[in-house]
């Protein structure tokens, strides 16, 4: 029976606002807010604009409430009690004060004692000028310290890895470094050692902290305790300045801050993007900056003379230039002559570079990758963006040791796994960084991948798996040693049974992916990187520019990269270092380098970003478009592009997917806007692999990258220089005791063409009966050993 | 040659009731016959008698006190776990090292089989999967003692695969300690249990029974506590309750010592038992030794605010010593006659809970060491008045506002009841200023008398000869 | 050979199987190694980090929070005398300053002859029984000097060596497990309400 009570039905023009369940209403310092369910205090009272001082709590890590400087005092009901603001939720009503005289004692007592043993050496310390601890003695602390004891005393600093130091007498013991070595990268090598005030942090003895992301720990240290060679007494942070940038040594397109001081860049730092890399950046992303400023940069257009490239004029070496191309087109025709390259640069360079092959030269050879990927026809897939890969219910890893190749991209997903939001599968050729967090790993055999697919998908687990929500297969090019054909094939099989799934693409080179989009793509009937390189070992190309491109160190093939090189008659490079390939060139064009130029880039994803040019560029250096203009003009066309902001409209216009990405919604948003997915690119066909015979006594080669190799951003930064770990064939243990070898011994790796001595290195993430060689790394190169029209590469290996 | 003088400590005089110590008459009290000739495993058979939530519900109506120094009941404790949440641990607290504390070791090296007893009702009505039995690094004898009784009591079918023939099937492992007090916390017991730096959890959000080991619903009992359940699950609730007061029923195992003519450890009834009947009871500890005047005590182990003889006819209860302002803790009482260096006693204790600091929060590792060296200087005679106000500040940061102490006639002070803020992770920090403000509060005048102020010598040109 | 033998290989993995996670094995391992040892090498840290899953670094974090475990040779008996309030109020200091005398080093020291090791120690739960002190562990009650003396001239001549083992053995008895009548592990990965639980358990 239900009545109707006339005082509530009254007034029915006023409707109650909808509940939102999430919402908690709480008062921060009397004022009212309402904070979201699940909402740690200091967050909320962050949101309600009162910020709570800290050390050891960092939004992307887990809370463990160890410097007590957050506590405020909270009130539920039952009075106010002393209340770990990082630690404890909100409340429903609760009353967070966090301006109390309780709360002021606390703040000024932590303080005090936390500069008890803390050497005050501001004056030379890296981090005076943006030290939290300076800063919120400055604010909340107590204004003298009343200790007179001695103080804790280490040796100082000491180098925990290559590139990172640590100074235990300024350390706070906050937990914010060894805290992000163990949760957040992977590597716990740096820990709390002893106890009370003996605590301090260290390594285990010569086991440095030699992770991929140290770099993140200096930036995230809330003392001075942790610096960074590069950036060691350079600066003060007064005298830097600096914008926002997108780094571009990979694809996964991490928001940074460029740092400069009197026209240098001097440091980068992580900016916290949401979508992409939650302020984390991967250290050779961090330091490789050093190499803009190396002293081997080529500072202005060189042509040659004989044997010797000689420094020379803009305006002589674009006419030399435009001389080659108009030779070449008079000798082959305009199908003579192929443009490589692009994937180092901007959007904008890129675009500017398609127009000058495609429409001013007249060419439809032009293509951005240089073997090592996957068709750019994976690009017209559905694709998925670095989130919901990060939050797939399911993870199918099909392409290259993300740890290696895709930094930060490695992290996000070591997130998913490690918090159980997603479950990795994962097959490679090689256990990878993220197999020891994949739910299952399948190892396959180069060029048997469609059978471990179909296995998989057979199996009931794994279907169920799959079938439990949404699926993001990540894609590329696990092994530089097979064709891409066993890869493709694989993939078409997973698109097919799992229909639904969005494909995140694991392209590698800095803007590869913007670069494709943008036109940096064969036209119809034009070749790809292998057949440019074939036609040009034939005498088919008359003139060859290399735009930011070195195939003789990237492209796997090396045999026919040499080949390609010597046969092309006419050679044109745009680059900023005198590389293998580029060193060959008729006439070299000096480019400027990342941070030196601005435009825009796109990661893998398809997110557009800004890049920032902080510094004037090296020398008379050029930026790749300009270039691009110039030559075109040159040749008697026009671009039409005066700054750079044309060109950029421009692709908003023009490119497939990009009409979202305009400057006003570049301007808008920090974290970048999505291009759309192509809706017409080059369909990624199926071609029939055809594996040879295996011989039992053979390895079936496979070669990946790693993260410090002889790429010239690496190897010309000075803390990185020494990074890589060099050439050598790593076998499975038990392989090795097949071999009739022992680890650390030179033995013969012999292939169809050649035969190259590696050391042998025990490696048990090898698969049995495959070999594994690093690429680009110093030492032997493995590139003479394959053969990029095989499907695989198959070598024996012998001892001395 | 003293050592293993297996009957030391326990004193067992009077005719008091016995629920734990009743087999510490024997030498051989820790063996297996003798458990079984004395009613052992009996409270097992008894429990399984009956449904899990039969027995959790005695043990519930038996309100047993945690005997590690919160006192918190057991039978509520175990009805925290989430319902339903499965597989759910024990972990047995034999890391006894709070000050003054000697009871659980007694209890392992003498009566080793009632412990495990315990651990199986336990682990019986609370449905728990697995029993790790903590053991203090620095106590051999009591690892060797219960290794043995758990291979006999897994030869005799008492522990592992279906027990006396039941559904219930349960291991028992013991787990070595390797010195660190703070160990004895329960998020840090499960931390070291885990195999990592024994550093407590911040309690809020986590606590064991909803996240303890491996982020599973956990018990974290005390020996004693565990060890009274066997006599429970025979004798019930009611029996149990009989002894006592309704808000502390049962006994409780007290360590006096100190300047006692019979320092030991009794079997004392809780809740109405006074610190004058132990002090000077003859069943207890007969008196200050050489008839001394009584100085002061600590009357719950290293970490409770300090006792005069004001204080004396307090019962062990907690809510009453608690308005007192201190705590009975561990049941550890410490006795100071009055030819006592308060200053070099108060400083052994903030020496121990700075050494025993964790390090991982700020208060406790700076502020612990901070207060110990300035109690040196004073106990060494090189303090200053500045000092003593000096520590009053150190510990408005480790403990916000008005600290507890108890009641002075001598000097004029009212009792602050018990407990304080913290700005600490758990109470180590807290600990280690307890000693200080107890001491410097009632005993300011000894802290005085050796202070020798420093004066600033007058140096005349002339003296140093120079021109 | 300062890695784990392989008896104490053998031993090691028993011990990891009785827990739901290896790691938690780390502190009866580390003690495992003392006792082949007498003290934890820096190989063993590294052998101990492989059998558990941690890094070295682990490793040695959990290890030096706890003072029982050394990192250099100590004497083959430890002597730790405590000096917490019961033990001091009865005398620890005294015994601590004869101590000294009685072995040339001060606390913290090992004697010439690589015997003992004197050391100050904190709580020994044996208060009661003040002044106390243990050797290897071993608690002697309600020392005096000349008891101190006794013990230290017993110990030299050997005529304690069934009582008290080499500094790193601590427990000479083991818990066995027969695999036979173990319940098992508790497993983390496929939780299950208890047997002899009534199922669904009540959710008053």
């Amino acid at each position: 029976m239900t009545t109707i009570d006339p005082d509530t039905t009254a007034d029915d023009t006023v409707e109650a606002p909808p509940v939102d369940p999430n919402a908690v209403n709480i008062t921060v310092n009397g004022v009212p807010h309402v904070a979201r369910k699940g909402q740690l205090v200091i967050e909320a009272a962050a949101d309600a604009g009162e910020y709570i001082p800290r050390f050891c709590y960092h939004e992307r890590m887990t809370s463990v409430g160890k410097c007590r400087m957050c506590l405020v005092e909270c009130d539920t009901g039952r009075g106010p009690a002393v209340t770990v603001s990082c630690m404890v939720p909100v409340a429903p009503d609760m009353k967070v004060d966090t301006q109390s005289e309780t709360t002021k004692r606390m703040q000024e007592g932590v303080l005090e004692l936390l500069l008890a043993n803390h050497p005050l050496d501001c004056p030379v310390c890296d981090k005076g000028g943006e030290c939290p601890l300076q800063d919120q003695t400055l604010s909340n602390g107590p204004g003298e310290s009343r200790y007179v004891e001695e103080k804790r005393h280490y040796e100082k600093p000491i180098a925990i890895s290559d590139i990172v130091l640590l100074d235990r007498e300024r350390c706070i013991l906050c937990d914010r470094c060894t805290r992000f070595a163990d949760e957040v990268a992977g590597d716990p090598l740096i820990h709390f050692n002893g106890r009370g005030n003996n605590t301090h942090i260290t390594t285990y003895p010569d086991e440095p902290f030699s992770s991929y992301f140290s770099g993140n720990t200096v930036q995230i240290c809330p003392v001075g305790a942790l610096t960074a060679k590069p950036y060691r007494f350079k600066a003060r942070p007064w005298d830097l300045s600096q914008q926002e940038s997108t780094c571009t040594t990979c694809a996964v397109g991490c928001r940074t801050v460029v740092q400069s001081s009197r026209d240098e860049v001097l440091r980068y730092m992580g900016v916290d993007s949401e979508p992409v890399n939650h302020g984390w950046l991967c250290d050779r992303g961090r330091f490789n900056f050093e190499s803009v400023k190396s002293p081997d940069r080529v500072l202005q257009p060189l042509v040659r003379d004989g044997d010797q490239l000689q420094p020379s004029s803009w305006n002589a070496a674009l006419a030399a230039a435009a001389a080659l191309i108009t030779e070449a087109t008079a000798a082959g025709g305009a199908n003579s002559i192929a443009v490589l390259g692009g994937a180092r640069g901007s959007n904008e360079d890129a675009f500017a570079w398609a127009r000058l092959g495609h429409e001013v030269i007249g060419t439809p050879n032009v293509y951005a990758q240089m073997g090592d990927g996957l068709p750019a026809g994976l690009l017209g897939q559905p694709r998925a963006t670095i989130d919901q890969a990060a939050h797939a219910a399911t993870i199918v890893l099909l392409g290259p040791d993300l740890k290696e190749e895709l930094p930060v991209l490695y992290l996000r997903l070591r997130e998913a796994a490690e918090k159980r939001w997603s479950r990795i599968i994962e097959f490679t050729p090689k256990r990878t960084g993220l197999s020891p967090y994949a739910w299952r790993t399948i190892g396959y055999e180069p060029g048997t991948q469609v059978a471990a697919v179909q296995q998989a998908l057979a199996d009931p687990a794994i279907a169920a798996q799959i079938a439990s929500g949404d699926v993001v297969v990540v894609a590329g090019r696990a092994n530089l040693a097979e064709s891409s054909a066993a890869t493709v094939a694989a993939l078409r099989e997973l698109l097919a049974a799992v229909p639904s799934a969005l494909v995140l693409p694991a392209f590698r080179r800095g803007n590869v992916v913007g670069a494709l989009q943008v036109g940096m793509r064969p036209r119809p009937g034009g070749l790809d990187t292998r057949s440019t390189l074939q036609a040009a070992a034939d005498g088919k190309i008359e003139c060859l520019v290399l735009v930011g491109a070195d195939p003789l160190a990237d492209f796997p093939d090396t045999d026919l990269a040499r080949r390609g090189l010597a046969g092309a008659r006419r050679i044109i490079a745009v680059d900023s270092f005198l590389t293998a390939s580029s060193s060959l060139a008729h006439v070299v064009l000096a480019a400027s380098a990342y941070t030196e130029k601005s435009g825009t880039t796109t990661n893998i994803e398809g997110r557009v970003s800004t890049l920032a040019r902080q510094v004037t560029p090296a020398g008379n250096s050029r930026a790749d478009w300009m270039i691009a203009g110039e030559l075109a003009l040159a040749l008697g066309g026009d671009l039409g592009y005066d700054t750079v902001d044309d060109i950029t409209a421009d692709i908003a216009t023009l490119v497939d997917g990009y009409a979202e990405v305009t400057i006003e919604a570049l301007a808008a948003s920090t974290d970048g806007v999505v291009a759309g997915v192509p809706s017409a690119i080059d369909p990624m066909n199926v071609v029939p692999v055809d594996l040879p015979d295996r011989n039992a006594y053979d390895f079936r080669l496979v070669v990946s990258r790693t993260m410090y190799d002889q790429a010239t951003g690496t190897a010309n930064s000075p803390s990185l220089a020494h990074l890589p770990r060099g050439s050598a064939v790593h076998l499975h243990p038990l392989d090795i005791e097949r071999v009739g070898t022992t680890a650390g011994t030179e033995v013969k790796v012999i292939g169809p063409r050649a035969t190259v001595v590696f050391a042998v290195v025990a490696d048990e993430s090898v698969l049995r009966g495959t070999a594994w060689v690093p690429f680009n790394n110093p030492g032997p190169n493995v590139g003479d050993l394959i053969d990029c029209f095989a499907a695989v590469n198959d070598v024996r290996i012998e001892n001395i | 040659m003293s050592t293993y003088t297996w009957a030391a400590g326990y004193v067992d005089d009077g005719d008091r009731p016995q629920i734990v110590t009743s087999r510490f008459k024997y030498d051989d009290g820790y063996t297996l016959e003798r458990y079984h000739a004395t009613g052992g495993y009996d409270g097992l058979r008894a429990a399984l008698a009956r449904t899990p939530a039969e027995v959790h519900d005695e043990v519930k109506a038996a309100t047993v006190l945690g005997r590690g120094g919160a006192g918190f009941p057991a039978g509520t404790k175990w009805g925290l776990m989430p319902p339903g949440k499965f597989p759910r641990f024990l972990v047995v607290n034999g890391d006894e090292s709070e000050p003054g504390t000697y009871k659980d070791r007694l209890l392992m090296e003498r009566d080793p089989h009632q412990l495990i007893e315990g651990c199986l009702i336990a682990s019986y009505a609370a449905g728990l999967a697995q029993v790790f039995l903590y053991i203090r690094g620095e106590m051999p004898l009591a690892h060797e003692r219960v290794a043995t009784a758990l291979n006999e009591a897994y030869a005799a079918g008492y522990i592992g695969r279906n027990i006396l023939g039941s559904q219930f099937s349960v291991d028992i492992v013991l787990h070595w300690g390797a010195g660190a007090y703070v160990v004895g916390e329960e998020t840090a017991l499960i931390e070291s249990l885990e195999g990592k730096r024994g550093e407590p959890r911040l309690k809020p959000p986590f606590f064991p029974a909803a996240i303890g080991l491996y982020g599973q619903p956990t018990i974290v009992n005390n020996v004693e506590t565990l060890s009274n359940l066997p006599w429970l699950a025979v004798n019930g609730a009611e029996a149990y309750t009989a002894i006592g007061t309704a808000t502390s029923p049962g006994t409780r195992m007290v360590a006096v010592s100190g300047h006692v003519k019979r320092p030991g450890v009794y079997e004392i009834i809780n809740g109405t038992t006074t610190f004058r009947d132990l002090l000077y009871g003859d069943e207890f500890c007969q008196g200050i030794r050489d008839d001394n005047e009584l100085k002061a005590f600590v009357p719950g182990g290293g970490s409770a605010p300090w006792f005069t003889p004001d204080q004396l006819d307090l019962p062990f209860e907690s809510k009453l010593v608690g308005a007192a302002g201190s705590m009975l803790g561990s049941g550890a009482v410490m006795v100071m006659d009055h030819t006592t260096d308060i200053p070099k006693a108060a400083l052994t204790l903030v020496h121990f809970y700075a050494a025993e600091s964790c390090g991982q929060c700020t208060p406790c590792r700076e502020g612990g060491t901070w207060l110990e060296r300035i109690m040196q200087r004073l106990a060494d005679g090189r303090g200053s008045h500045d000092d003593l106000d000096q520590l009053f500040e150190i510990g408005q940061a480790i403990c916000p506002g008005v600290f507890p102490h108890a009641a002075s006639e001598r000097v004029g002070l009212e009792a602050k009841p018990f407990p304080f803020k913290m700005t600490t992770i758990c109470f180590v920090g807290p600990s280690a200023y307890t000693a200080v403000h107890s001491a410097v509060t009632l005993f300011r005048d000894e802290f005085e008398a050796k202070i020798v102020e420093r004066r600033r010598i007058p140096v005349s040109i002339e003296a140093v000869g120079a021109h | 050979m300062s890695r784990l033998n392989e008896a104490n290989v053998i031993l090691a993995k028993e011990i990891i199987g009785r827990y739901p996670k290896a790691r938690s094995a780390t502190i009866p391992l580390l003690h495992l190694s003392q006792q082949q040892n007498g003290y934890i090498t820096s190989e063993a840290m590294v052998h101990i980090g492989e059998l558990v899953g941690a890094t070295s670094a682990e490793i040695l974090g959990t290890a030096t929070f706890y003072e029982m475990f050394k990192f250099e040779p100590v004497g083959k008996y430890l002597v730790n005398i405590c000096g917490t309030m019961s033990c001091q109020l009865l005398g620890a200091d005294e015994l601590m300053h004869h101590a000294e005398a009685r072995l040339g080093v001060k606390a913290g020291g090992t004697t010439a002859d690589g015997l003992f090791t004197l050391e100050h120690a904190e709580c020994q739960a044996a208060c009661t029984e003040a002044p106390n002190m243990q050797v290897n562990y071993r608690h002697c009650h309600r020392m005096t000097t000349a008891a101190f003396d006794q013990l230290i001239d017993d110990l030299a001549a050997g005529r304690l060596d069934g009582e008290i083992p080499p500094h790193g053995t601590l427990a000479r008895v083991r818990q066995q497990i027969p695999a036979d009548k173990a319940a098992g592990v508790a497993s983390l990965d496929a939780p299950a309400q208890p047997a002899w639980m009534p199922a669904p358990e009540a959710t008053s």
